[in-house]
């Protein structure tokens, strides 16, 4: 047993740090302010992470490369692309987590795409920026209830529907839109379609103004009979109601606990530099006193790098039973719905702690308490975790807990 | 402090109206002397030694465990072999002996009449002492340590207790016992019934903190002498051997070998909230006066008080893991089962959440504790993993003992439900320092 981080990830997490703090750090105030505005400065740094992802597993920090790996074959325990990227986005986080989720090519619909394509289809899509369509103005969490349709028409399927909440949407190269081949047949008949910018019918209709995570832009996207070649299909094209939800939801155990891993990020830098700005009033916080003998704003910062360190422990257990082919839909849920909501505890009670530098502009911390608000909630709110976990372990159907 | 007059004289007469030595006498005792009386009463001298520790052979320079070295350094969960049979057979014994005893022996404050004899057969003190001196073991895995605790504790947490106290000492005298220390004391650990024996940590007050003990020792003649009180002791009625915390003056906190029967060491049962079934006593040291070898270590291995402190807190974590467990696992058996409104409970969110969150936290108090163990006993630092997951555990543990109760309702609050016990178990938990250690 052993729960640190091996050395030959050690490299990997250092430059992810550097990234974030000589990159993103500089530049997080004005993008924060400038929203909407296309980061240029992320255009060199992607180029580089397409040369760390070409690389094997552990190269890169992105969701780009995220799958599911099969059963360890007698290779012994590994510590692969699901623990590297859980690494890496800790770090790039810890930056800045709009921008990391901006950065060109490491979209959710690259996670998608590396998850469910076949070889045809990674080859052909290798290379582009993919966001992912799933929300619509009627069906946020029970993505079940979407009603985009795709209808055959020879070799292509025709889209009719609107997308909301679309990371990355205005700025991706093509959008992987989840849209349902008959909503009467239910989630079976969910599928995913790789849709290009520009296809005729497909229109950019808004961009949000968000309360954090600014320099990441959010769009809302219409398909009017838009037509897309069937091999942009990702997945089994035939409706399988035994199989159900299966392959889309798949790519959710890979990308929960790098959602996850983004709270722990933003947490983390809300922590530490609180701790910077207490030590100045000679709060040290070095563990030496009982919880009850240290000061309130001692056993406030011992409680939550406790709550921090174990979302930490339990997201690292999300991906590394991801990294050895065992399955971790419960785990990556307890790491989202642990990890989210304690580095949104994290980032709010941090302002408190440091009054007027805490809610002002001189700091990151106002910033960072907005950004983490997101975490809660997309990839799977909250709620829904509870409700995930709750269903495995008391072995209850949808129908039941509801 | 200013009382009301009214309500003193209330109170002084409750009192006295309940002792059943003012109905027989009708006397009325000088305050002082009651006072002072009250001090002393129910405690007890501790009887003579009955075994005697000695040395079979003895060791020329103490044994010490090298620290665990890892086939390779990735993260990993899984267990080892001999980690995994440890907890089979931990488990086991929980479930058939420890569960079904566990309420019983809370009730009585003791383990069941048969429980050494069982335990005998489990053979503990074989994992943690040495080879050379009559065990089984070769490396101090303090992640096993930490595996038992917790698989134990699932079973019943006081009879958990009772059996880890005496390994606890063991487990010191291996880590920083002198050679002399361990030759006396460590082959009786590995006998099929073990001396009792616990290590005495926390003091009676508000506020305890185990590195500003009031427990002092001071250097006389050759040896030491020693006065203070210790709280939550296991197993102190019966223990042959204490190791008990004390601030060595000008030196700082240090640990002492004290044997049964050693003069003006002064026992008295003092049933807590919870751990019932382990015993937990007073310990009075009245000028308790020690030979110079008495002190843990030697002048090269002092004890190194701070990682004692920390390696308990890692067994006292991974104890309330086991207990969050088992209420993990009753409760989602209770409200699957629990049917309102037509359906089982589990349907509503509002239940089925509150168990959710339990799994979350009870998972999370796991991997604190066994990141801690892990570091412990490859030799890395541990100190800060090991408050963390003490503070995690502290917190959590209280708030599972109590959801635990909430969500069984009516039945959680009578005592056909183990789920009250472990609602007074988790909260004990929370404030002991000392009684086990991996």
């Amino acid at each position: 047993m052993q729960l640190e981080i091996p050395r030959k990830l050690k490299p990997l997490v250092e430059q992810a740090h550097l990234v974030a703090k000589e990159v993103f750090r500089p530049i997080s105030r004005k993008y924060d302010r400038a929203e909407h505005e296309y980061p240029v400065e992320l255009d060199m740094l992607a180029s580089v992470m397409d040369g760390m992802n070409e690389g094997d597993a552990g190269g890169g920090a992105g969701a780009a490369q995220l799958k599911q790996e099969r059963a360890a074959k007698g290779g012994g325990v590994r510590n692969g692309t699901n623990m590297s990227t859980v690494l890496g986005l800790t770090e790039l986080c810890w930056g800045d987590v709009g921008l990391a989720l901006t950065i060109p090519r490491q979209g959710l619909g690259n996670a998608a795409i590396a998850a469910v394509a076949n070889d045809e289809q990674s080859q052909r899509f290798k290379g582009r920026w993919a966001a992912m369509a799933i929300t619509e103005p009627g069906a946020g969490s029970d993505s079940a209830n979407i009603r985009t349709t795709a209808v055959r028409d020879g070799d292509h399927y025709v889209i009719n529907g609107e997308k909301i909440y679309i990371t990355a949407g205005g700025r991706a190269d093509i959008v992987v839109v989840w849209a349902s081949l008959d909503p009467s047949l239910g989630r079976a008949a969910i599928k995913s379609f790789v849709v290009e910018k520009g296809t005729p019918g497909m229109q950019l209709v808004r961009l949000d103004h968000k309360l954090g995570i600014r320099a990441s832009d959010t769009a809302t996207i219409t398909f009017t009979d838009c037509r897309v070649p069937k091999e942009n299909l990702l997945g089994n094209p035939d409706i399988d109601t035994k199989q159900g939800f299966g392959g889309v939801m798949q790519t959710f155990d890979n990308t929960r606990p790098v959602v996850a891993a983004m709270a722990l990020g933003v947490g983390r830098a809300s922590l530490e530099r609180t701790r910077e700005l207490l030590r100045q009033r000679g709060i040290l916080g070095g563990y030496e006193r009982t919880l009850y003998g240290s000061t309130a704003a001692e056993a406030e910062l011992y409680r939550m790098e406790a709550e921090l360190e174990g979302a930490r422990l339990l997201t690292l257990k999300a991906a590394w039973l991801a990294d050895n082919g065992i399955p971790n839909s419960k785990e990556a849920s307890m790491a989202k719905a642990k990890a989210g909501r304690v580095a949104n505890h994290i980032t709010l009670r941090c302002l408190q702690l440091c009054a007027a530098s805490g809610v002002t502009e001189t700091e990151l911390l106002e910033k960072w308490a907005r950004d983490s608000k997101i975490l809660d909630i997309f990839e799977g709110t909250q709620q829904i975790q509870l409700l995930i976990i709750a269903r495995r372990i008391l072995g209850k159907s949808s129908a039941e807990l509801r | 402090m200013s009382k009301n007059p009214m309500a003193a004289s209330l109170a002084m007469l409750n009192r006295f109206s309940s002792s059943p030595l003012v109905h027989k006498l009708g006397l009325y005792k000088p305050a002082q002397a009651v006072a002072k009386a009250a001090v002393r009463e129910g405690f007890r001298a501790t009887s003579r030694v009955m075994r005697q520790f000695k040395a079979a052979q003895k060791l020329v320079r103490p044994e010490r465990f090298h620290k665990v070295e890892l086939k390779s350094d990735l993260f990993d969960l899984s267990l080892s072999e001999e980690q995994q049979m440890v907890r089979d057979m931990a488990s086991r014994f929980a479930r058939e002996v420890l569960r079904p005893n566990a309420a019983r022996a809370d009730e009585q404050c003791a383990p069941n009449a048969d429980f050494a004899a069982q335990l005998g057969e489990l053979g503990l003190g074989q994992l943690v002492v040495p080879e050379k001196l009559g065990g089984a073991a070769s490396q101090a895995s303090v992640v096993t340590g930490a595996l038992l605790a917790e698989d134990l504790a699932y079973g019943d947490l006081g009879l958990a207790i009772a059996a880890l106290a005496p390994i606890g000492v063991a487990n010191a005298l291996v880590r920083w016992g002198s050679a002399e220390q361990q030759s006396r004391f460590l082959p009786a650990f590995a006998e099929a019934s073990p001396p009792p024996a616990a290590v005495a940590i926390a003091e009676p007050r508000p506020l305890f903190d185990p590195n500003e003990l009031r427990t002092r020792a001071t250097i006389d003649g050759d040896g030491f002498l020693i006065r203070g009180e210790k709280a939550l002791v296991p197993l102190a009625e019966s223990a042959e051997l204490f190791l008990v915390g004390a601030s060595l003056v000008g030196k700082g906190p240090r640990m002492f070998v004290v044997e049964r029967g050693t003069q003006g060491v002064l026992v008295k049962p003092d049933p807590a909230l919870g751990a019932r079934a382990a015993g937990l006593s007073r310990v009075v040291l009245d000028d308790v006066r020690l030979p110079s070898h008495a002190i843990l270590g030697d002048g090269v291995d002092v004890c190194d008080f701070s990682e004692l402190i920390d390696l308990s807190r890692i067994g006292l974590c991974a104890l309330a893991v086991g207990v969050g467990q088992a209420v993990l696992d009753y409760t989602i058996q209770y409200c699957n089962d629990r049917v309102a409104f037509g359906e089982p409970i589990t349907h509503r969110q509002a239940v089925a959440f509150m168990i959710a969150n339990i799994a979350i936290e009870v998972e999370a108090m796991r991997l604190l504790t066994w990141r801690a163990a892990s570091r412990a006993e490859q030799g890395l630092s541990f100190h800060r993993e090991a408050y963390l997951a003490r503070v995690s555990c502290m917190e959590k543990g209280m708030e599972i003992g109590s959801n635990g109760v909430q969500l069984l309702g009516g039945a959680g609050f009578i005592k056909e439900h183990p789920v009250e016990r472990w609602y007074r178990d988790l909260m004990t938990l929370s404030v002991m320092e000392g009684g086990v250690l991996v």
